[in-house]
Protein backbone atom coordinates (compact mmCIF):
# COMPACT_ATOMS: atom_id res chain seq x y z
CA UNK A 1 0.00 0.00 0.00
CA UNK A 2 1.38 3.34 -1.04
CA UNK A 3 1.91 5.92 1.62
CA UNK A 4 0.81 9.28 1.66
CA UNK A 5 3.70 11.90 -0.06
CA UNK A 6 2.43 15.07 0.45
CA UNK A 7 -0.85 16.29 2.21
CA UNK A 8 -2.54 20.01 1.49
CA UNK A 9 -5.80 21.07 3.56
CA UNK A 10 -8.17 23.97 3.65
CA UNK A 11 -11.23 25.46 5.17
CA UNK A 12 -13.58 27.42 3.76
CA UNK A 13 -16.76 29.18 5.38
CA UNK A 14 -19.55 27.12 4.88
CA UNK A 15 -21.12 29.39 1.92
CA UNK A 16 -21.79 28.43 -1.60
CA UNK A 17 -18.98 31.46 -3.20
CA UNK A 18 -15.89 29.57 -1.83
CA UNK A 19 -17.01 26.45 -3.66
CA UNK A 20 -15.30 27.44 -6.97
CA UNK A 21 -12.07 28.39 -5.13
CA UNK A 22 -12.18 24.38 -3.86
CA UNK A 23 -12.44 23.69 -7.70
CA UNK A 24 -9.21 26.35 -8.28
CA UNK A 25 -7.50 24.48 -5.83
CA UNK A 26 -8.30 20.87 -6.85
CA UNK A 27 -7.53 21.72 -10.75
CA UNK A 28 -3.95 22.84 -9.45
CA UNK A 29 -3.10 19.97 -7.25
CA UNK A 30 -4.62 17.58 -9.99
CA UNK A 31 -2.52 19.52 -12.94
CA UNK A 32 0.81 19.17 -10.87
CA UNK A 33 -0.01 15.53 -10.26
CA UNK A 34 -0.37 14.66 -14.35
CA UNK A 35 -4.13 13.80 -14.05
CA UNK A 36 -5.67 14.15 -17.93
CA UNK A 37 -8.38 17.11 -18.52
CA UNK A 38 -10.94 14.75 -17.79
CA UNK A 39 -10.22 13.44 -14.99
CA UNK A 40 -9.59 16.64 -13.76
CA UNK A 41 -13.16 18.25 -14.33
CA UNK A 42 -14.79 14.99 -13.26
CA UNK A 43 -12.96 15.51 -9.93
CA UNK A 44 -13.82 19.36 -10.16
CA UNK A 45 -17.37 18.06 -10.18
CA UNK A 46 -17.14 15.49 -7.45
CA UNK A 47 -15.41 17.81 -4.79
CA UNK A 48 -18.08 20.33 -5.75
CA UNK A 49 -21.14 18.13 -4.93
CA UNK A 50 -19.31 16.86 -1.63
CA UNK A 51 -18.51 20.93 -0.54
CA UNK A 52 -22.56 21.57 -1.96
CA UNK A 53 -23.81 19.33 0.30
CA UNK A 54 -21.12 20.15 3.58
CA UNK A 55 -22.66 23.82 2.60
CA UNK A 56 -26.06 23.24 2.53
CA UNK A 57 -25.66 20.94 6.05
CA UNK A 58 -24.41 23.98 7.54
CA UNK A 59 -26.96 26.02 6.07
CA UNK A 60 -30.05 23.85 7.31
CA UNK A 61 -28.41 23.93 10.84
CA UNK A 62 -27.97 27.24 10.54
CA UNK A 63 -25.13 27.64 12.71
CA UNK A 64 -22.74 28.57 9.29
CA UNK A 65 -19.75 26.88 10.36
CA UNK A 66 -16.69 25.83 8.11
CA UNK A 67 -15.74 22.88 5.27
CA UNK A 68 -12.76 21.44 5.53
CA UNK A 69 -10.96 20.00 2.33
CA UNK A 70 -7.61 17.96 2.65
CA UNK A 71 -6.06 16.62 -0.54
CA UNK A 72 -3.86 13.73 -0.03
CA UNK A 73 -1.70 13.28 -2.69
CA UNK A 74 -0.08 9.61 -3.75
CA UNK A 75 2.63 8.52 -6.47
CA UNK A 76 -0.59 7.38 -8.23
CA UNK A 77 -3.65 8.36 -6.63
CA UNK A 78 -5.41 11.66 -5.10
CA UNK A 79 -7.18 11.28 -2.15
CA UNK A 80 -9.97 14.01 -0.74
CA UNK A 81 -11.71 14.11 2.10
CA UNK A 82 -14.34 16.88 2.58
CA UNK A 83 -16.22 17.60 6.17
CA UNK A 84 -18.04 20.02 7.28
CA UNK A 85 -17.29 19.63 10.93
CA UNK A 86 -15.68 23.45 11.81
CA UNK A 87 -13.29 21.46 13.85
CA UNK A 88 -9.42 20.23 12.27
CA UNK A 89 -9.29 16.91 11.63
CA UNK A 90 -6.88 13.86 11.56
CA UNK A 91 -6.18 13.14 8.15
CA UNK A 92 -5.11 9.44 8.60
CA UNK A 93 -7.46 8.98 11.67
CA UNK A 94 -10.31 9.64 9.70
CA UNK A 95 -9.77 7.59 6.88
CA UNK A 96 -8.89 4.63 9.38
CA UNK A 97 -12.15 5.42 10.87
CA UNK A 98 -13.84 5.14 7.42
CA UNK A 99 -12.71 1.59 6.95
CA UNK A 100 -13.42 -1.18 6.06
CA UNK A 101 -15.27 -0.75 2.54
CA UNK A 102 -18.82 -2.27 2.86
CA UNK A 103 -22.00 -1.32 2.00
CA UNK A 104 -23.91 -0.19 4.80
CA UNK A 105 -20.51 2.02 5.36
CA UNK A 106 -21.28 3.80 1.42
CA UNK A 107 -23.42 6.67 -0.21
CA UNK A 108 -26.41 5.65 1.27
CA UNK A 109 -26.51 7.00 4.49
CA UNK A 110 -26.47 10.30 2.62
CA UNK A 111 -30.16 10.69 2.10
CA UNK A 112 -30.15 13.51 0.90
CA UNK A 113 -27.82 15.06 -1.91
CA UNK A 114 -29.68 12.50 -4.74
CA UNK A 115 -28.10 12.97 -8.16
CA UNK A 116 -24.62 15.11 -6.05
CA UNK A 117 -24.18 11.91 -4.88
CA UNK A 118 -24.66 9.66 -7.50
CA UNK A 119 -22.11 11.51 -9.51
CA UNK A 120 -19.80 11.70 -7.09
CA UNK A 121 -19.88 7.53 -7.25
CA UNK A 122 -19.83 7.85 -10.83
CA UNK A 123 -16.95 10.08 -11.24
CA UNK A 124 -14.41 8.76 -8.30
CA UNK A 125 -13.15 5.09 -8.34
CA UNK A 126 -13.61 4.62 -4.80
CA UNK A 127 -16.27 6.63 -2.29
CA UNK A 128 -17.03 6.41 0.93
CA UNK A 129 -19.05 8.23 3.80
CA UNK A 130 -18.92 8.62 7.23
CA UNK A 131 -21.47 10.03 9.22
CA UNK A 132 -20.61 11.97 13.28
CA UNK A 133 -21.28 14.97 14.66
CA UNK A 134 -20.75 15.95 10.62
CA UNK A 135 -20.72 14.52 7.78
CA UNK A 136 -17.25 13.42 5.82
CA UNK A 137 -16.89 12.36 2.48
CA UNK A 138 -13.72 10.12 1.21
CA UNK A 139 -12.76 9.53 -2.12
CA UNK A 140 -10.14 8.57 -4.07
CA UNK A 141 -9.08 8.83 -8.36
CA UNK A 142 -6.48 6.85 -9.60
CA UNK A 143 -4.33 8.61 -12.06
CA UNK A 144 -4.65 6.65 -15.15
CA UNK A 145 -3.14 8.56 -18.02
CA UNK A 146 -0.12 9.83 -18.93
CA UNK A 147 1.70 7.81 -16.39
CA UNK A 148 3.96 6.74 -19.08
CA UNK A 149 5.39 9.28 -19.87
CA UNK A 150 5.97 11.25 -16.28
CA UNK A 151 7.82 7.98 -15.14
CA UNK A 152 9.94 8.17 -18.31
CA UNK A 153 10.80 12.16 -17.25
CA UNK A 154 11.67 11.10 -13.83
CA UNK A 155 13.69 8.29 -14.67
CA UNK A 156 15.74 10.60 -17.24
CA UNK A 157 16.35 12.99 -14.08
CA UNK A 158 17.78 10.09 -12.22
CA UNK A 159 20.36 8.87 -14.87
CA UNK A 160 21.30 12.52 -14.89
CA UNK B 1 -15.98 32.66 -11.17
CA UNK B 2 -19.25 33.82 -12.11
CA UNK B 3 -22.39 33.25 -14.39
CA UNK B 4 -23.72 35.80 -17.30
CA UNK B 5 -27.54 35.54 -18.40
CA UNK B 6 -28.83 37.13 -22.10
CA UNK B 7 -32.63 36.79 -22.97
CA UNK B 8 -33.63 37.45 -26.19
CA UNK B 9 -37.24 37.17 -27.64
CA UNK B 10 -37.23 36.03 -31.50
CA UNK B 11 -39.95 34.75 -33.62
CA UNK B 12 -39.48 30.98 -32.12
CA UNK B 13 -39.15 32.05 -28.56
CA UNK B 14 -37.01 32.68 -26.30
CA UNK B 15 -33.29 32.46 -26.44
CA UNK B 16 -31.04 32.60 -23.48
CA UNK B 17 -27.68 32.81 -23.66
CA UNK B 18 -26.02 31.36 -20.27
CA UNK B 19 -21.94 31.53 -19.79
CA UNK B 20 -19.50 31.32 -16.90
CA UNK B 21 -19.66 28.47 -14.14
CA UNK B 22 -22.70 26.53 -13.00
CA UNK B 23 -22.89 25.98 -9.61
CA UNK B 24 -24.03 25.79 -6.02
CA UNK B 25 -23.63 30.13 -6.04
CA UNK B 26 -24.78 31.02 -9.61
CA UNK B 27 -27.58 28.42 -10.17
CA UNK B 28 -29.86 30.29 -7.88
CA UNK B 29 -29.22 33.51 -9.75
CA UNK B 30 -29.80 31.04 -12.94
CA UNK B 31 -33.31 29.65 -11.22
CA UNK B 32 -34.32 33.37 -10.98
CA UNK B 33 -33.96 34.57 -14.34
CA UNK B 34 -35.35 31.76 -16.24
CA UNK B 35 -38.34 29.89 -14.41
CA UNK B 36 -40.10 33.17 -15.08
CA UNK B 37 -39.64 32.77 -18.51
CA UNK B 38 -41.59 29.58 -18.53
CA UNK B 39 -44.68 31.22 -17.39
CA UNK B 40 -47.72 31.13 -19.46
CA UNK B 41 -48.49 28.22 -21.93
CA UNK B 42 -46.74 26.70 -24.46
CA UNK B 43 -43.96 28.53 -24.20
CA UNK B 44 -40.77 27.58 -25.95
CA UNK B 45 -36.82 27.87 -24.64
CA UNK B 46 -33.64 27.58 -26.24
CA UNK B 47 -31.00 27.57 -23.69
CA UNK B 48 -27.87 28.11 -25.69
CA UNK B 49 -24.83 26.60 -23.44
CA UNK B 50 -21.84 27.00 -25.45
CA UNK B 51 -20.15 29.37 -22.78
CA UNK B 52 -20.59 27.35 -19.99
CA UNK B 53 -17.49 26.24 -18.45
CA UNK B 54 -18.73 24.21 -15.66
CA UNK B 55 -21.74 22.47 -14.32
CA UNK B 56 -23.18 20.25 -11.88
CA UNK B 57 -25.67 18.61 -9.98
CA UNK B 58 -27.40 22.29 -8.93
CA UNK B 59 -26.94 23.35 -12.84
CA UNK B 60 -28.86 20.49 -13.79
CA UNK B 61 -31.59 20.76 -11.60
CA UNK B 62 -32.49 24.27 -12.77
CA UNK B 63 -32.55 23.20 -15.91
CA UNK B 64 -34.72 19.97 -15.11
CA UNK B 65 -36.83 22.53 -12.78
CA UNK B 66 -37.15 24.71 -16.11
CA UNK B 67 -38.37 21.42 -18.44
CA UNK B 68 -40.83 20.28 -15.76
CA UNK B 69 -42.56 23.34 -15.56
CA UNK B 70 -42.49 24.11 -19.87
CA UNK B 71 -43.47 20.38 -19.87
CA UNK B 72 -46.77 21.42 -17.21
CA UNK B 73 -47.74 24.09 -19.77
CA UNK B 74 -47.47 22.02 -23.11
CA UNK B 75 -44.21 24.38 -23.52
CA UNK B 76 -40.72 23.30 -24.81
CA UNK B 77 -37.34 22.95 -23.58
CA UNK B 78 -34.41 23.05 -25.62
CA UNK B 79 -30.75 23.02 -24.66
CA UNK B 80 -28.44 23.22 -27.46
CA UNK B 81 -24.38 24.09 -28.29
CA UNK B 82 -23.17 21.87 -25.10
CA UNK B 83 -19.63 20.73 -24.80
CA UNK B 84 -18.54 17.08 -24.93
CA UNK B 85 -18.27 17.55 -21.08
CA UNK B 86 -21.83 18.72 -20.97
CA UNK B 87 -23.02 16.05 -23.23
CA UNK B 88 -21.52 13.65 -20.91
CA UNK B 89 -23.31 15.31 -17.63
CA UNK B 90 -26.32 15.10 -19.19
CA UNK B 91 -26.03 11.05 -20.31
CA UNK B 92 -24.58 9.53 -17.19
CA UNK B 93 -27.70 11.44 -15.23
CA UNK B 94 -29.75 9.69 -17.89
CA UNK B 95 -31.23 13.44 -18.19
CA UNK B 96 -29.95 13.41 -21.79
CA UNK B 97 -32.81 9.92 -22.50
CA UNK B 98 -35.64 13.31 -20.92
CA UNK B 99 -34.58 15.96 -21.79
CA UNK B 100 -33.63 17.44 -25.90
CA UNK B 101 -29.88 18.20 -26.18
CA UNK B 102 -28.14 18.94 -28.83
CA UNK B 103 -24.06 19.56 -29.24
CA UNK B 104 -25.01 21.20 -32.35
CA UNK B 105 -25.99 25.16 -32.77
CA UNK B 106 -30.07 26.28 -33.89
CA UNK B 107 -30.07 24.89 -37.62
CA UNK B 108 -28.05 21.96 -37.19
CA UNK B 109 -24.87 23.01 -39.15
CA UNK B 110 -22.15 25.46 -37.56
Amino acid sequence: MSEVMDYIEMKIPAKPEYIGVIRLTLSGIASRMGYTYEEIEDMKIAVSEASTNAVQHAYRKDEGGEVIIGFGIYHDKLEIVVADSGRSFNFLQTKNELGPYTESSTVEQLAEGGLGLFLIETLMDEVRVLNHSGVTVFMVKNRSGERDNHDRIISTHEAN
Amino acid sequence: MNITINKHQNDEGILVLVGGEIDAFTAPKLREEILPLAEGENKSIIVNLKDVSYLDSTGLGVFVGLFKQLKQNDGELRLIELSDRLVRLFEITGLSNIMDISAHSEGGGR
